[in-house]
């Protein structure tokens, strides 16, 4: 079995998998049961100041997405930071850290923007024995009205102040929570970088509408007649996660910037897909929310099964795996040329990549009378519409054309050399430079 | 009077009450509402369904599905019903492992086809349920149609004609309205009166009147039908029964299955249904499973079903022999009865074996036997009828007969399987054409 032990930002735990901060993570009792079900690290649910704490409404807090059978693709949450006072949570913080000394525990913070309000609360995180701080600059709902959360997130000037305070305040190590609703994710992570971030962790929730009563119109979740936008996560929200996760990897102004991943983990393979992208580990909720605490051991045994695979002996060495190959789609090779392939032992007849190339795409499936469907090379361009919606896996492949083949679409052979867009002679700014010459 | 399994003779009360409403009851239970959406996820809403290909009334399967999985039930049940007004009916006794889905492109992937049959039945009986009649007669036209025969057949081509603005008489030999489904069909296929409810919701159209207990030929010739009315609707099934051709097959005991079936199921006590303890039915198709079946569920210790062919030459589908097989029937095939013996009584009866040819191999078999049913076809019965082709009215695609005015469809017809579903698609093609003949003509 492959060694998980994780090490980021200098934080040690057992492996790379940690507890979002959220409502698994609010109180002593799950953080241990957590701890004991094998999670490496755990981000507390996210402190505020002093003084009499939030509220939550008292209706429902979640709405729901679903896929076949009610499996849950998407959550989101109108629920506010710990609604327990500041004192408790330190408490247990203490009592449970001292218990468990080689797990991670961070805590989250939010308190207002001002200097004095971070300046407060610090040492008293740093008695507790934390490891770090995780900044929530995230949070879309509820806080961000009173001017916290993402209302900082959205503000990269804010967001290097904040993280600069905290560097002057603490000794701890700082992460800070990035929000996804933003215009370019680049902004607030260099701003964090530029204040000093240790690392930052990405993606909080989204803002989202999860359904619509048609009986009541209004939006769900729904507090007596009335809904309001609320943190989209789980599932859902992985595509957009891995982008941002790797859009800050590979941008020289952030390239090195620890990054500890978030959005939809729900499998060992996912928690995988964020590590070869460029995070350093990851942070999970919605998973542990849907099947509980337990979720934890799958990905445990399947990551442990893959780094085996590849030999690889430590989870660093799948840290970033992927990013030299994300790329702008100006860099893409269009000498690079891939027609679909119909398995026809495999095929079930269902008909489907036929509906959808002849109705929706380049009409390059022929039908037969007995159903037979063969691909017409002629006209496929290798879009990978049929791949996506057959459900049979590996039915359908996009097999590439070998050097010297002649593609029959266009009727050019298929040239040995890497050509892109930047280079087309149909690209304007080509033509635009030739006149100098 | 308390009776057991091992009492001799044919006897009512063989078992315990609860006994009877176990093995009576729906043979598929209805899907939940959950059950029915995890079902109407697995369609993948094939191109050109292979499943609406395979039914018989070419019912918009893929469409059906996914209007439940999007939760609109009533509008999957409308789109059965415009083009199967009986789908509820056949969502419970059509042999869907032979028809869409034995096609089913998850059937022939994994061996678990789409449970397309279940999720008709509960799309219909959403809609049915609550009463609702999605259908609306057209203005009238003035013409009026007579139905003979108040089975799938003419039920179908009845509330057909009268959407379109005719006028329909039904005429029924039978008290009830139903044919095979109220007096053909195994009980646990069809439990609740459902045959009649279903009945009543069709009724619903409006412009169809019954007239029961009156049967071509005895009551009414099809000369004066062809005078008194537009058209006239031939769907009187199949009542004459195949004799054996054995020796003694005239003694007691020895009777038809479709009349065992048909007392069974006007019976509103199945305590009250006479059993023989030693049961054996001749016969392969759906109607010698069905009474041995229930033969078996009323009580009978030993029921035997025997068959001329093999196996695979039964008309009656692997899932209904399973079904026979699981409820502890008995199948013995390749033999034939060549005699029944008893004195007055059936005690015994006595089978030869025979090849694939049908040959006698010379080796008989004896079968103890208090109660015999056949089941080894059924015929066409009365005079003066269209042409026949063989042994059933020669129709052509839409129904015509030989006779000008005169349509016919369901069993009594040539062509098509004997199934409900076939009958139903028959009545309502006849309709069709009816109506265009008709209304060309008026025109």
């Amino acid at each position: 079995m492959a060694d998980l032990r994780s090490e980021f930002i200098g934080i040690k735990s057992p492996n790379p998998f940690w507890l979002a901060s959220a409502p698994p993570t609010d109180k002593e009792y799950n953080v241990r049961r957590a701890y004991e079900a094998g999670w490496g690290g755990v981000v507390w649910k996210t402190l505020g100041m002093e003084g009499p704490p939030v509220v939550n409404v008292n209706g429902p807090r979640y709405g729901a997405i679903y896929g076949a059978d009610r499996r849950l693709l998407g959550l989101n949450n109108i629920e506010l930071i710990t609604d327990r006072p500041l004192e408790v949570n330190l408490r247990e913080m203490k009592a449970v850290k001292r218990d468990y000394p080689d797990r991670a525990l961070i805590a989250s913070i939010m308190v207002p923007c001002e200097e004095e309000a971070w300046k407060a609360i610090l040492p008293h995180v740093e008695e507790t024995g934390a490891d770090g701080i995780e900044l929530n600059f995230g949070c879309p709902h509820g806080m961000a009205e009173r001017g916290m959360g993402s209302a900082v997130g959205q503000v990269p000037e804010y967001i290097e102040m904040v993280t600069r305070w905290c560097k002057m305040y603490t000794r701890m190590p700082v992460i800070v929570k990035l929000t996804p609703n933003i215009t370019n994710v680049l902004y607030p992570a260099e701003a964090a970088k530029r204040g000093g971030a240790d690392a930052v962790s990405l993606i909080n929730t989204i803002n989202s509408i999860t359904s619509v009563d048609l009986d009541l119109f209004a939006p769900e979740p729904m507090i007596d007649g009335k809904g309001t936008h609320g943190g989209y996560c789980g599932p859902a929200v992985k595509p957009i996660a891995l982008n941002m996760v790797a859009e800050i990897a590979r941008n020289p102004e952030t390239h090195g910037l620890p990054i500890s991943g978030i959005g939809g983990v729900t499998t060992w393979r996912d928690a995988a897909e964020f590590l070869a992208l460029g995070a350093g580990n990851v942070q999970v909720c919605t998973a542990a929310m849907t099947y509980g605490f337990k979720v934890v051991q799958e990905m445990i045994s399947g990551l442990s099964e893959y780094m085996d695979e590849k030999g690889m002996t430590s989870v660093d060495e799948l840290v970033g795996r992927a990013v030299p190959n994300v790329t702008d789609w100006n860099q893409l090779n269009l000498n690079y040329v891939a027609k679909a392939k119909i398995d026809q032992d495999l095929c079930i007849s269902c008909g489907r990549c036929f509906a959808a190339c002849e109705d929706t795409s380049h009409q390059a499936i022929a039908m037969s009378e007995d159903r037979t469907f063969t691909v017409i090379e002629e006209e496929c361009v290798a879009c990978n519409l049929c791949v996506n919606v057959c459900p049979v896996e590996d039915c359908i492949s996009m097999e590439e054309l070998a050097v010297g083949a002649t593609d029959l679409r266009t009727g050019k052979t298929v040239a040995p050399d890497y050509a892109n867009w930047t280079t087309h002679p149909n690209n304007p700014s080509v033509h635009a430079v030739e006149p100098a010459e | 009077m308390a009776h057991d399994v091992f009492e001799p003779g044919i006897v009512p009360g063989r078992l315990a009450p609860q006994n009877y409403n176990e093995g009576f009851s729906d043979l598929h239970p209805p899907l939940d509402e959950h059950e029915a959406l995890v079902a109407a996820d697995r369609c993948y809403f094939c191109h050109d369904a292979p499943c609406m290909t395979a039914c018989p009334t070419d019912i918009d399967i893929p469409l059906f599905i996914r209007q439940i999985a999007t939760g609109t039930p009533d509008a999957a049940a409308k789109t059965i019903l415009s083009q199967n007004i009986l789908g509820g009916m056949c969502a419970r006794v059509c042999p869907t492992e032979t028809l869409c889905e034995e096609v089913c492109v998850r059937e022939v992937a994994e061996g678990k086809p789409v449970l397309i049959g279940q999720l008709q039945r509960y799309a219909t009986d959403h809609l049915q349920q609550q009463g609702k009649h999605p259908f609306e007669r057209a203005a009238p036209t003035g013409k009026r149609v007579a139905v003979v025969g108040a089975g799938p057949a003419g039920l179908s081509c009845a509330h057909r004609l009268a959407m379109l603005g005719h006028d329909v008489e039904i005429i029924d030999a039978r008290p009830k309205p139903g044919g095979l489904n109220e007096y053909g069909i195994a009980a646990y296929k069809t439990p609740n009166g459902f045959a009649q409810a279903e009945v009543d919701w069709l009724m619903q159209i409006g412009g169809i009147s019954f007239r029961h207990e009156v049967a071509v030929g005895r009551d009414v010739t099809l000369e004066e039908l062809k005078t008194d009315y537009d058209a006239v609707f031939l769907g009187m099934g199949l009542v004459g029964v195949n004799a054996l051709g054995a020796e003694g097959e005239d003694k007691a005991g020895v009777a038809n299955a479709v009349d065992f079936i048909s007392e069974l199921r006007q019976s509103g006590d199945m305590s009250g249904v006479p059993i023989g303890r030693d049961v054996v039915v001749i016969g392969g198709g759906m109607t010698a499973v069905d009474a041995a079946v229930q033969a078996k569920l009323l009580g009978a210790l030993n029921v035997t079903l025997v068959y001329r062919r093999g196996r695979d030459r039964m008309n009656a589908s692997v899932f209904e022999q399973d079904l026979a097989a699981s409820k502890g029937v008995r199948i013995v095939t390749h033999a034939v009865p060549i005699a029944v013996h008893g004195n007055g009584s059936v005690r015994e009866i006595e089978f030869e074996y025979v090849d694939e040819a049908m040959k006698g191999t010379g080796q008989t078999l004896r079968l103890q036997a208090d109660q015999v049913f056949k089941a080894i076809g059924q015929t066409l019965l009365g005079e003066g009828l269209p042409e026949l082709d063989g042994r059933k009215i020669k129709v052509d695609g839409t129904g015509r007969t030989s006779l000008d005015g005169v349509w016919a469809g369901g069993d009594c017809a040539s062509g098509g399987d004997d199934l409900t579903v076939t009958a139903v698609a028959e009545g309502r093609d006849a309709a069709m054409d009816i109506h265009t003949t008709l209304m060309g003509a008026a025109g």
